[in-house]
């Protein structure tokens, strides 16, 4: 298995969607298969297109605000004595998290391709809140399918979602959270394909959704390296990106642009959900070995038991909570350009905790896993090392949880 | 000779009405119970689709998303499927037996290893809803090789050129999804229109028997006589659960049900 160079690696799939002949592919029921071939042929086309290309980059950059801030986390770096620490604060972006570029994206193509509504799954809220503040702004209607363990711990992103007129369909079947959102609204498509456009939250699904996402994600890393090079007049000889790895399109998109660097000069840690210290669930498939599987129409390390069911996971943060992973970070992780651990809930708790005490910057529980892992390892790296955390989403939306895990004067305090 | 499925085609045409399938889950709501209603609808129905139960489908509505919990939840696993499969068969007046399911279970069993066992326990046919056409060229041979037939999807999304390449890679038996819906949904096309798609199928490939599925009940059945087979998953699944609900018994509710639905097609 190997990674082409000068070749996106969206584009380094075979015909049939397959990265290193084995991620990926389309496991979909007959009736997605047109609907899927039609997408493919539309964005096939429309991402050289330069009105198109255009019109994104509009949106990108008025709408959105690029670019987010790349800053330098001084006190941090102090604290910790080792790396230079930055954090690219992707939370800048209109909505808090970077859920917001592949919701934009999607919502552009449905609407050039005359859809009137959109859905979406979510987990933490983020990918449910951007495409319903996305589908507003483009004048679609909108579905959302969000598990009901869910709903209850992410309040403030579901309210966010009705305000902005979407309707949210609580999902009950299996452990209500976010596998069972993209599992009912897949089902929801194969019903409605006709009429209804239908976003994937991350860079997970059948092949098109994956390439979609980090095609629209990777804005992130375009930006970081012009940052990078304003900063350091060149990208730095020793440069370790840090990111949380859910379905994996924050961490893709941050890594994008740096993909032909050697890895000796540009590393990528991919930080998984290791759950809680206590129980042996995770969502961790990269990190704890899980075995190749099809989820969702794509074929992936999946945590499954032997007979093939899905299993269960458990995490602190929602938009880690899944037992899948990205096709694109499977083929990643195999051809060793990336390397992937995880962290646990005590963990990334700590690292909030550590990262809000000494700056003004409130990573939600996603990016407090990353921050965890590079805290660690920056203590033992040189002092011209610079470590990148993407900070990909806000805590107001965690707030519930940080009360009752810290007290409720450490998360109103900060 | 001919293969179980095709000749049971064959005695339905010559009682000039389509064939009726039936769809149950194996191990729903127990692995003894389902082997049990399928040895009681074998003397009505033609053909048994027996669903693998999983917990992620991306196709199957509630009805059968519940029957495939229930059956979960009581401990079966693929090695029982078989077993029920394998029981089925020697009983007397065993009908022909199609196992219905997602990929990820074949997967994980090992290709070559599954068809054995479909083998040795009897079963006839399989339909795996999202192992699609090209992608399911390869292993659709090995089912042929293996004397299994492999059961190609159609549905109303299905463009020429597909339907094509698909019915010229199928085997003796094809499927057309009546409308766009998970398994369960309401009929929400006509039936007449249904019947024009299905017989642009047979047009263009008027030897193999094609069935029609979603959507059909007690309600809508006899509207589609005309069809080589119909298929009755989501409102039998639906009984089951009532019947436990109301605490009757399955078994023979469902008897009664695929009773009924035969005698609508006579
Ligand atoms: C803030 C934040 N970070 C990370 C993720 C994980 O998703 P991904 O790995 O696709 O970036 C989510 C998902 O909801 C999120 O909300």
């Amino acid at each position: 298995m190997r990674l082409k160079k000068r070749i996106p690696v969206i584009d380094q799939g075979d015909k049939l969607g397959f990265w290193g002949g084995k991620f990926g592919g389309n496991f979909v029921p007959e009736t997605l298969k047109k609907p899927i071939e039609d997408l493919e042929f539309q964005f096939n086309k429309l991402k050289n297109d330069k009105s198109f290309i255009r019109e994104r980059d509009k949106y990108f950059k008025n709408w959105i605000g690029t670019p987010t801030r790349f800053i330098k986390l001084s006190n941090l770096t102090k604290h910790i004595g080792g790396a230079q620490i930055w954090s690219k604060v992707v939370s800048d972006a209109n909505g808090g998290a970077h859920k917001i570029y592949n919701a934009t994206v999607h919502c552009l193509l449905a609407k050039r391709s005359g859809k009137k509504v959109i859905i979406g799954d979510t987990g933490a809220g983020y990918a449910g809140k951007m495409l319903s503040m996305a589908a507003k702004k483009f004048g679609l209607k909108c579905k959302i399918f969000m598990g009901a363990k869910d709903i209850e711990r992410q309040q403030p992103n579901v309210r966010a979602m009705k305000k902005n007129g979407a309707d949210v369909i609580p999902v009950y079947t299996g452990s209500k959270t976010l596998v069972d959102a993209v599992s009912e609204c897949m089902r929801y498509w194969v019903a409605n394909c006709d009429t209804t456009a239908m976003c994937v939250g991350s860079t997970v699904g059948p092949a098109i959704f994956v390439r979609i996402c980090g095609w629209s994600t990777s804005q992130i890393s375009r930006e970081l390296k012009a940052q990078l090079i304003e900063q350091f007049g060149s990208v730095p000889k020793k440069l370790k990106l840090y990111n949380c790895v859910g379905g994996g399109s924050s961490s893709f998109g941050f890594w994008n642009e740096f993909m032909d660097y050697s890895k000796k000069q540009v590393e990528f840690i991919g930080v998984e959900a290791g759950g809680p210290t206590k129980s042996k669930k995770h969502a961790a498939p990269l990190t704890y070995g899980s075995k190749i599987g099809i989820l969702h129409g794509a074929a992936q390390y999946v945590n499954q038991n032997s007979e093939g069911q899905i299993e269960e996971t458990e995490s602190i943060s929602a938009g880690l909570d899944y037992p899948g992973i990205s096709p694109l970070h499977c083929f990643l992780k195999d051809t060793k350009r990336a390397r992937y651990t995880a962290a646990s809930d005590e963990e990334a708790l700590k690292a909030y905790q550590i990262v809000t005490k000494y700056e003004n910057l409130r990573p939600s529980l996603e990016p407090s896993h990353a921050f965890s892992v590079a805290i660690k390892e920056a203590k033992k790296l040189s002092k011209d090392t610079i470590v990148v955390i993407n900070s990909c989403g806000d805590a107001y939306k965690d707030k519930k949880i940080l009360e009752k895990k810290l007290g409720k004067k450490y998360a109103k305090s900060n | 000779m001919l293969n179980p499925i095709s000749l049971a085609f064959k005695k339905s045409k010559k009682e000039n009405r389509p064939a009726l399938l039936t769809y149950t889950v194996a191990g729903d709501s127990s692995k003894k119970q389902s082997l049990e209603i399928l040895k009681s609808i074998s003397k009505y129905a033609d053909i048994l689709e027996v669903g693998v139960p999983h917990n992620t489908p991306v196709a199957d509505g509630g009805q059968i998303q519940t029957s495939s919990y229930r059956a979960i939840k009581n401990g079966i696993l693929m090695t029982d499927v078989f077993k029920i499969v394998k029981n089925y068969k020697k009983s007397k007046n065993s009908k022909p037996i199609i196992l219905m399911g997602y990929y990820n279970m074949i997967y994980q069993f090992g290709e070559n290893k599954y068809l054995k066992e479909c083998k040795k326990s009897g079963v006839n046919g399989l339909i795996v809803v999202d192992l699609p056409w090209p992608e399911n060229r390869i292993f659709s041979k090995k089912c042929k090789k293996n004397s299994i037939n492999f059961i190609q999807l159609l549905s109303p999304t299905t463009s020429y050129k597909r339907l094509k390449g698909i019915t010229k890679d199928s085997h003796d038996m094809i499927y057309y999804i009546s409308m766009l819906s998970t398994t369960g949904g309401k009929l929400k096309v006509s039936p007449n229109k249904i019947l024009q798609n299905y017989n642009k199928i047979k047009n263009i490939s008027p030897k193999k028997n094609c069935v029609i599925g979603f959507g059909i009940t007690e309600k809508t059945i006899s509207k589609f006589k005309s069809a080589d087979g119909l298929v009755v998953g989501s409102q039998i699944c639906k009984e089951i659960t009532r019947s436990l609900n109301n605490r009757q018994n399955p078994v023979i509710n469902v008897s009664k049900m695929v009773n009924k639905l035969k005698k609508k097609l006579s």
